[in-house]
């Protein structure tokens, strides 16, 4: 765990090098999480085929460490299947990125809700 | 890469000439000012003309001077000394709504414990109305404190106007002048103040050490610290002897570089203004235009977050600050900024530039080649941005 305030070389490393930044315009399912009043807000897009996440991007306002579990987040689901991903807490994105600072672990909530969020959106759009 | 540091209000590198001052009072000038014996005497001189240095860079009497261990310390005791002094007379306290922590968690220790303290709103620019001021008194009031100007924002109060308010109606009037000190002109005569806090590490001094000004016939504020005798009985323990020839060499320093300065970082500090308003789209000041420390720039860019503005530029080798909740450990964004009116969404995105003596046109440059492509790649990344 990271001490209070600072961030961890993986977490520097996703937040230099975000991955998947971006938008899929024909996105099977889309979340859209936080709000810009408490300062992030969390867009996932994903795409899904076969009940596996084939392509995932974000686009994210928020916090260094926000920037990193929305990159860390879409390494972790690309090419799970939809039954593997519903495993993955905000705690596992979290460890994923060698630990958060204590004030930020709420920035990987939103990310597992982002998820959440998308996946809910696919399963409406599928009816 | 070369480091350009801009965050001068959270404090600013110790000037090479104060610590060649400060230095014998770490070898063999270690004598106790309280001392008798020639150890302690030599000091004592030394500290005393320390006394009128400070002094003299506010227009006070040296005897009106009380050395702390800094600009909370001073603001602590100022409130409490005097809360505590005067609690027969009376228990409510006036401040603003942007005071700096050292005030505000003060006064909010105070509520807690018996005390009523009454938070005067600010306009869009961050200034208090004299006159809300003057509504807000009562019978029971004992203390205005009210800063000189604000560490976040750069605004510059109506400070002597308030000081005549609370003079006309007899009331203690405190101001935490902390940031002010060594930037704009500062008399506590010309102020009308009868205690004023200080500090010095934000003009090139060491850390570890303030001052309290209290004017000659203010009631006697009780001590936060009890103990020997010294600073007057005011504040006991042994005197911080190295700090306190450093705050005055500092003093010394600023008062004879101040005006010059002060031309310089307006200079400077409009030019980085004016070229990121012009640079970068959806930009916004934040404090009054005018009414400012010539150190400070406050700016809000829409759509993007602080604290990942102020990552991205560290990692180019600047160093800001933000106002931005993501930045500070309670997850609240900057009471100053809210109380301002300005909405969450455009605090978060807000960045403070503080300028200080070493910040050349080439320190400006720098940022305006670095911030404006970061803001435009941090924005690219931003849902807000798209929509």
């Amino acid at each position: 765990m990271g001490e209070e305030g600072l961030y961890s070389d993986k977490v520097m490393d996703h937040f230099e090098n975000p991955r998947n930044v971006g938008k899929i315009e024909d996105a099977d399912g889309v979340g859209t999480v936080g709000n810009p009043v408490c300062g992030d807000v969390m867009k996932l897009y994903l795409k899904i085929d076969d009940d596996t996440i084939v392509d995932a991007k974000f686009k994210t306002f928020g916090c260094g460490a926000a920037i990193a579990t929305s990159s860390m987040i879409t390494e972790l689901i690309k090419g799970k299947k939809i039954e593997e991903i519903k495993q993955i807490t905000n705690k596992t994105v979290a460890e994923a990125l060698g630990g958060l600072p204590k004030n930020k672990l709420h920035c990987s909530v939103l990310a597992e809700e982002a998820v959440e969020a998308a996946l809910k959106d696919y399963y409406e759009k599928r009816g | 890469m070369k480091l350009v540091y801009l965050d001068n209000n959270a404090t600013t590198p110790l000037h090479p000439e104060v610590l060649e001052e400060m230095l014998p009072f770490f070898k063999e000038d270690f004598g106790n000012p309280s001392s008798l014996h020639q150890f302690g005497r030599k000091i004592r001189v030394k500290v005393d003309e320390a006394r009128e240095k400070v002094a003299k860079m506010i227009g006070a009497d040296p005897l009106e001077i009380v050395f702390t261990g800094g600009g909370s310390e001073s603001d602590n005791f100022a409130i409490k000394g005097v809360a505590s002094a005067n609690k027969d007379k009376g228990r409510h306290i006036i401040t603003s709504e942007i005071e700096h922590h050292a005030v505000l968690n003060t006064c909010k220790y105070l509520e807690k414990n018996g005390y009523q303290v009454t938070y005067i709103p600010v306009d869009e620019y961050g200034v208090v109305n004299p006159e809300d001021v003057a509504g807000a008194i009562s019978e029971d009031t004992i203390l205005i404190t009210i800063h000189h100007s604000n560490n976040e924002i750069g605004t510059i109060q109506p400070i002597k106007e308030i000081a005549k308010i609370a003079q006309e109606r007899g009331i203690i009037f405190h101001t935490d002048a902390v940031q002010s000190l060594g930037k704009v002109p500062l008399n506590v005569e010309d102020i009308g103040v009868n205690l004023l806090s200080i500090s010095a590490h934000k003009l090139n001094g060491p850390k570890g050490v303030g001052a309290c000004y209290i004017r000659k016939g203010t009631k006697r504020l009780h001590p936060l610290i009890n103990g020997g005798n010294q600073e007057m009985k005011r504040r006991a323990g042994t005197e911080n002897v190295a700090g306190i020839i450093g705050f005055s060499k500092a003093c010394e320093l600023a008062s004879t570089f101040m005006e010059e300065e002060r031309g310089r970082l307006i200079s400077l500090r409009d030019k980085l203004q004016n070229a990121l308003t012009e640079k970068i789209s959806h930009v916004k000041l934040n404090g009054h235009p005018t009414k400012r420390l010539p150190t400070t720039l406050n700016m809000s860019f829409e759509y993007v977050e602080g604290e990942t503005l102020m990552i991205n530029l560290d990692l180019e080798g600047i160093a800001v600050s933000t106002g931005s909740a993501c930045s500070s450990g309670s997850l609240e964004p900057s009471h100053v900024l809210v109380a301002m009116g300005i909405p969450h969404e455009i605090v978060h995105g807000s960045l403070r530039f503080s300028l200080g003596r070493e910040n050349t046109e080439e320190d400006i440059d720098r940022i305006l080649e670095v911030l404006p492509p970061v803001v435009e790649k941090v924005r690219a990344m931003s849902p807000l941005w798209e929509d």
